[in-house]
């Protein structure tokens, strides 16, 4: 045996375990492939099991060595993971990947769509991926920051790439979040083959740390034959973010949104962070300003008490008021509260259509000066109401 | 069991025993199809003169008791079950059998709970012959591994009081826990430090049983009030320190699920209630307390109070979300025939609106007819569900005991009976080619509810009109089905089950739906 090589795990098992699975890997210098396998759904998917585990070692180049598996009703996608993650950290994987089954890819995501809500899902926890889409977010977020044990990492990454491919989030643009630079661009080599819709850059400080994202991205992107968008949310948490807000949002023409992680930003700053937010105000107004400088979305933080959902109703509110477009979420209950906050109201809804209809109506005549009753209608507010028009009528309420 | 057993093809195309336990047994016909004939059963005549006119029947204690209704070998015994898994009054009847050295009785109780499990050393020494009654945890496992020696015989709260009823099972002796009781015998459950509310599952008993004796930790001066069973039908009455572990009868307040794909399940369950327009002035519903009807009852509620509907009844296992919807004036009344939490025993206990019933009065098929079928909608869950509705509610897909049948079978007789489940549980798709132990039939099934979309039973082309148009999303069975096994890699594996009978399911009218098998 040479010396790299080692017995190695991956997975969780136990009884409050769900649709996760152990396992256990012990390099052998001869004697084949000894599989063992313990299931909660063993009469049913055992045989299945056993046959897609062994595959999963001959893919991976896996000739002799003791393999336990310890499942807990995981679906096959995240069988494929935590094995190939099991015989990585043993060091006897060759260069392939146990790629699991590709489903259709949605519709590539535009550039300004709706973004109210994205609901976080731990990069490591398969149980909250296979059902997040039916909560109907506009975006979910397999993380691979800070929901991720540093020791963890490599286990996320590998399921995460697993998911974007086999798990169907629906109508959901689909987002992952990076770990902190440089450990990022690990993340890049294996999620971008997989095509995420949007990447959130966390920590951001400067417009160089965007761009270095960005053009791994493009090289990546070349390599593994992507013709489709892949965006960018840089996430600024800490006062130099903030500084550098309106350079980071223009940084490259991929950035469509900036958002904010008050959790850090409040730490950075040495504060206290309240359930009225008082003390990131500046903040997230600076960020507000500095992405409709660069055109693009503001986005602010999430709302961690998931029980009150009162105090997220008036946060989401108060920050439609600043200008933000959306904001993130940590329970699919909370994803409601927020659609109904940041969707405009009926009185601006009706506003906006006579004001559209007032612009047809003058484009109809050849007209240049749209006028409604006795007032004239300034083309800055004209395009303002088309576009709420067309972002009221995608949430249905136009 | 050594005897060979003939099996026959039942209306369901399910085999099924033809004897059960040296009886005689009538494979089930189809919804309906039964008609029974003769009278109903009655205890013995008893004379005043023989009882005490203080009305003092008091004993010392339980095996006293016991030998004083003549206690004998292969006699049958009957416990209710609504102290749940903290009722201590089944062992200590049992335990004080075994102390007579009696043997081979047939252990009656309306359901067994896993707190009992000592009831299998009882079985092994010989003093229990078999159970008929739901079994689950060690005693179901003990059952489906064919270790008893007579057949389980699984039955509904309203076909418990129908076998008894009709004769099928004669009780001899019939002990009965009760939170509060006065040396007459007049018993209530929801007083006392170990109340419960209801004592409905203890009534067939006590009426129809050759005697009857009352256990109580809780013993008041005459009268007991409210008597929710009659003293004229006990024999003798037994004090004890303690009948039950509250912690254990009731829970404190039952938490709704946090669950997001079971609150997506139940706020589709209330929705399809709305549009589908059951939910109006005056309608009743029934559901109980797993956690996706917990939580659809919080739905509703909401709704109701939206659209200013009031119901005229629900019915229950109640907890707290049915008395909230009492105390807000969302429902005239509420039906009760078990109580689950603490607010439900307070207010069984001190609201009028809030009444016992009993299996005679909301679920026995053989009377002249029965609440069940005048509640517009009914939500339950099922472990199984086949793409014509059939569904299994007894037996975990490898074929092992789960749950008893409770008041579900009685409950498909609804207006509208639906099912809420996920669509996969572990890995393990609920929606399958066949069920592993038929316990309703489809055409009794109208709408399964998954977190993945509607389905609705081709039958019922009513409820398909009436939700036409709304934003439910509502797929065909097969769909979601196909959806699922996608998810979940292919079918399952169907599990190997053994060819010996060690249950039997019966229908609401006493005749035999299923078999359960064995297995391992």
């Amino acid at each position: 045996m040479t010396a790299d090589r080692k017995s190695a795990e991956a997975g969780h098992s136990g009884k409050d375990v769900r649709s996760d699975l152990h396992v256990a890997i012990e390099p052998r210098d001869s004697g084949g492939i000894e599989l063992g396998l313990e299931s909660r759904v063993g009469p049913y998917y055992g045989e299945a099991i056993l046959t897609q585990a062994r595959h999963v070692l001959e893919t991976l180049g896996v000739k002799n060595a003791k393999v336990s598996i310890h499942d807990e009703g995981a679906l096959p996608y995240v069988i494929a993971a935590r094995i190939e993650t099991a015989v990585r950290r043993a060091g006897l994987a060759n260069s392939h990947k146990a790629l699991p089954e590709k489903i259709a890819p949605p519709a590539p995501s535009a550039i300004d769509r709706l973004r109210r809500s994205r609901l976080y899902l731990p990069g490591t926890e398969p149980k909250y991926a296979i059902n997040a889409g039916l909560h109907g977010p506009d975006a979910i977020i397999l993380d691979l920051e800070d929901s991720v044990h540093p020791a963890e990492k490599d286990a996320a990454r590998t399921l995460v790439r697993n998911t974007l491919r086999a798990v169907s989030f629906g109508a959901c643009e689909r987002m992952v979040r990076i770990n902190q630079l440089p450990l990022g661009l690990e993340d890049l080599a294996e999620i971008i083959p997989e095509a995420p819709d949007v990447v959130l850059i966390p920590k951001v400080e400067h417009p160089g740390q965007v761009t270095q994202v960005d053009n791994m991205i493009a090289e990546l992107k070349v390599r593994h034959q992507i013709n489709r968008p892949i965006w960018l949310m840089p996430i600024l948490e800490s006062g130099q973010g903030i500084e550098s807000a309106a350079p980071i949002a223009a940084a490259t023409e991929n950035v469509v949104a900036l958002t904010i992680g008050l959790e850090d930003y409040t730490a950075d700053l040495g504060v206290v962070k309240t359930a009225e937010g008082r003390e990131s105000q500046y903040g997230r107004t600076r960020l507000v300003n500095a992405a409709r400088a660069a055109g693009v979305q503001a986005i602010d933080s999430v709302y961690s008490d998931v029980g009150d959902m009162e105090g997220l109703k008036q946060w989401a509110e108060a920050a439609r008021a600043l200008g933000f477009e959306g904001m993130g979420c940590i329970h699919p209950a909370q994803i409601p509260v927020i659609h109904a906050a940041f969707a405009p109201s009926a009185a601006e809804i009706e506003k906006a259509q006579r004001i559209v209809s007032a612009f047809e109506d003058a484009q109809q005549r050849g007209v240049a000066v749209v006028s409604l009753g006795s007032k004239m209608i300034d083309p800055p507010v004209v395009q303002r109401a088309l576009k709420l028009v067309a972002r009221a009528k995608s949430m249905g309420l136009a | 069991m050594t005897e060979r057993v003939e099996l026959a093809h039942n209306a369901a195309q399910r085999r099924v025993p033809t004897m059960v336990n040296g009886k005689p047994q009538i494979p089930y016909l189809g919804v309906g199809k039964y008609q029974p004939r003769g009278r109903k059963q009655a205890p013995p005549v008893r004379s005043s003169k023989d009882y005490p006119e203080n009305g003092d029947k008091r004993l010392p204690d339980l095996e006293t008791a016991l030998r004083k209704c003549g206690l004998r070998d292969g006699m049958v015994i009957s416990n209710h079950h609504h102290l749940r898994d903290g009722d201590r009054v089944a062992l200590m009847m049992l335990e004080a059998a075994a102390k007579m050295g009696v043997k081979d009785l047939l252990w009656f109780p309306s359901a067994s709970f896993p707190s009992q499990k000592d009831a299998i050393g009882l079985m092994e020494k010989g003093v229990i012959h078999h159970i008929e009654g739901s079994m689950n945890g060690p005693l179901g496992d003990y059952c489906t591994q064919g270790k008893m020696r007579g057949m389980g015989v699984l039955r509904s709260h309203g076909g418990r009081w129908q076998a008894i009823q009709d004769g099928e099972v004669h009780i001899d002796i019939a002990v009965i826990a009760a939170p509060t009781a006065d040396a007459f015998g007049n018993a209530d459950g929801s007083h006392g430090k170990s109340a419960c509310g209801s004592l409905g599952f203890a009534l067939a008993d006590s009426t129809y049983a050759d005697h009857v004796i009352v256990v109580t930790d809780n013993l008041v001066p005459f009268p007991c009030v409210p008597w929710q069973i009659q003293g004229n039908n006990v024999d003798y009455v037994v004090e004890v320190d303690c009948i039950g572990d509250p912690a254990k009868i009731v829970s404190g307040t039952t938490q709704i699920t946090r669950s997001p794909d079971r609150l997506r399940i139940a706020e589709f369950v209330a929705r399809f209630l709305r549009d589908a327009g059951i939910m109006k002035n005056g309608f009743s519903f029934q559901a109980g307390a797993g956690g996706i009807a917990l939580a659809f009852v919080d739905y509703l509620r909401r709704m109701m109070k939206e659209d200013g509907v009031k119901a005229r009844f629900v019915r229950g296992g109640s907890t707290k979300y049915l008395v909230d919807l009492l105390r807000e004036g969302l429902t005239d009344y509420i039906l009760d025939g078990q109580t689950f939490d603490l607010d439900g025993v307070k207010s069984i206990a001190n609201d009028l609106r809030h009444v016992a019933t009993s299996p005679f009065t909301s679920y026995n098929y053989h009377s002249k007819g029965n609440f069940a079928s005048m509640v517009d909608a009914v939500v339950l869950g099922a472990t199984e569900v086949d793409v014509h509705f059939n569904a299994n509610v007894v037996t975990h897909s490898d074929g092992r005991l789960l749950h008893g049948i409770g008041g579900w079978q009685n409950c498909l007789f609804s207006g509208c009976s639906i099912l809420g489940l996920p669509s996969f549980r572990d890995r393990i798709p609920v929606i399958v080619d066949e069920v592993t132990t038929l316990t309703g039939p489809g055409e009794m099934i109208d709408v399964v509810v998954t977190e993945r979309g509607i389905a609705i039973n081709p039958l019922r082309k009513d409820l398909l009109d009436a939700v036409k148009g709304s934003k439910l999303p509502i797929r065909p069975i097969q769909d979601i089905k196909t959806e699922v096994e996608q998810i979940c890699g292919g079918r399952p594996a169907r599990p190997k089950l053994g060819d010996r009978p060690v249950a039997v399911v019966k229908w609401v009218d006493g005749t035999v739906l299923d078999t359960v098998w064995q297995v391992g």
